[in-house]
């Protein structure tokens, strides 16, 4: 079972990384709307987190809680993909990367809703229906952004040529996933890049944005091989309170 | 030892209002999926609305409250995530009480049918996102006011 605990942790340390990430927006968006919007998102993300986390516990078997799973292991432990943990840097890279991210979970969540562990697909129904919402919203935002101003257009082309080298990751397959298909739990990521390539490929066309030519790709994320400088700095704030005052309740 | 009846218990969770948006009850939003009686020892099922939404631990306290206020204390919720939670599980009466309260309620066409302050039909989006998940913030260009839209997920 411990592939499919990795399984689990893949789809949880994304959901909890990039809830972190956006919730980093709380109070300082470029205006309210999308500072409650923003928020939102990341609450979705967040419980998300608590599903598949929660899950992952319970398949582990050693009595760890989502909470101790999110809040007591160290970088090397995590098993995100890198995309979701680069650093949030202007609205328009934070909405690519969103963007980039929903059209990836939505994908997935589709097809984990046929998942033969019933935990799973049940998990997946639900988020499904949160996941759908936000790809909405973010792909508009980035054809709003995109063919928009010359300065906001200019920003979003170089928030995909930057973001564009970490998407790749999402769709390597490992023995991980090659046991997950085995049993029909989960489909192989390779077998989402069509349906991800034909929803982004569109959005990305109407928001006049050029998708880069280089297919490298950066990985080692969910692998848990090599992460980003940037997750130990998130993991510093988020985990602080627990490893300050371990086993704190309130 | 007799029990209330289900539809009793039914009835007391009417009156557990929801934590957000109290003119609605648990039952009016839909999110009691199951009442059931094993000998004396009553299983309640929650489904909830999303995900992530604060609430819940809320919610789940309040039932047992509500439930505990009628002399009900051997009670276990349990969560169902499938099938997920819809707004078309929401009552009538409660869309009712949605709309009175100023927010417009889920409207099968996706956006909301009418202003709920002065009925108007001029209506436009101004974010996906309100004060809680749950809800959008439109604005109506007849009366110039917000308001809420509780979102058809
Ligand atoms: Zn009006």
């Amino acid at each position: 079972m411990d592939a499919l605990f990795q399984f689990l942790l893949r789809m949880g340390d994304n959901t909890l990384v990039l809830g972190h990430r956006v919730s980093e927006w709380c109070g300082h968006s470029p205006i309210l709307e999308e500072d409650i919007a923003l928020a939102n998102t990341a609450l979705d993300m967040i419980g998300q987190t608590q599903l598949w986390l929660g899950l992952a516990g319970e398949v582990e078997g050693k009595g760890r809680s989502a909470d101790d799973l999110a809040f007591l292991r160290d970088a090397w432990d995590f098993r995100n993909v890198l995309l979701v943990e680069l650093p949030n840097g202007d609205f328009g890279q934070t909405m690519m990367r969103q963007f980039l991210f929903d059209a990836w979970n939505v994908t997935m969540l589709g097809r984990l809703m046929q998942s033969s562990d019933k935990r799973v697909a049940d998990i997946a129904e639900k988020a499904s229906k949160e996941a759908a919402y936000h790809v909405e919203r973010s792909g508009d935002t980035v054809v709003g952004l995109g063919d928009g101003t010359e300065e906001s257009h200019a920003r979003m082309q170089a928030a995909l040529d930057y973001l564009w080298p970490y998407v790749g990751e999402m769709f390597e397959s490992d023995d991980v996933d090659a046991a997950m298909v085995e049993a029909g739990i989960s489909p192989d990521p390779a077998s989402l890049r069509g349906e991800f390539d034909e929803l982004v490929g569109r959005v990305l066309a109407e928001a006049t944005l050029t998708i880069p030519a280089s297919p490298y790709a950066h990985k080692g994320g969910r692998t848990g091989y090599m992460h980003t400088e940037h997750l130990g700095h998130l993991l510093a704030t988020m985990q602080w309170l627990q490893r300050a005052y371990p086993g704190a309740k309130w | 030892m007799a029990h209330p009846s289900t539809k009793q218990v039914w009835d007391w969770l009417d009156q557990v209002p929801d934590p957000e948006i109290p003119v609605i009850s648990l039952v009016d939003l839909g999110i009691i999926r199951d009442v059931a009686w094993q000998g004396d020892h009553l299983d309640v099922t929650v489904t909830p609305t999303y995900s992530g939404c604060p609430a819940t631990t809320q919610i789940n306290e309040d039932i047992l409250a509500g439930l505990a206020s009628h002399g009900l204390t051997d009670v276990t919720l349990h969560r169902q995530l499938s099938p997920a939670w819809t707004t078309d599980w929401l009552s009538d009466k409660g869309k009712a009480a949605l709309e009175r309260f100023g927010i417009a309620p889920p409207a099968p066409k996706g956006t909301p049918e009418r202003c709920p302050h002065c009925g108007g039909q001029n209506l436009e989006k101004t974010s996906q996102f309100g004060s809680t998940p749950c809800k959008a913030l439109w604005r109506c260009t007849d009366c110039l006011e917000p308001f809420d839209y509780f979102k058809c997920i």
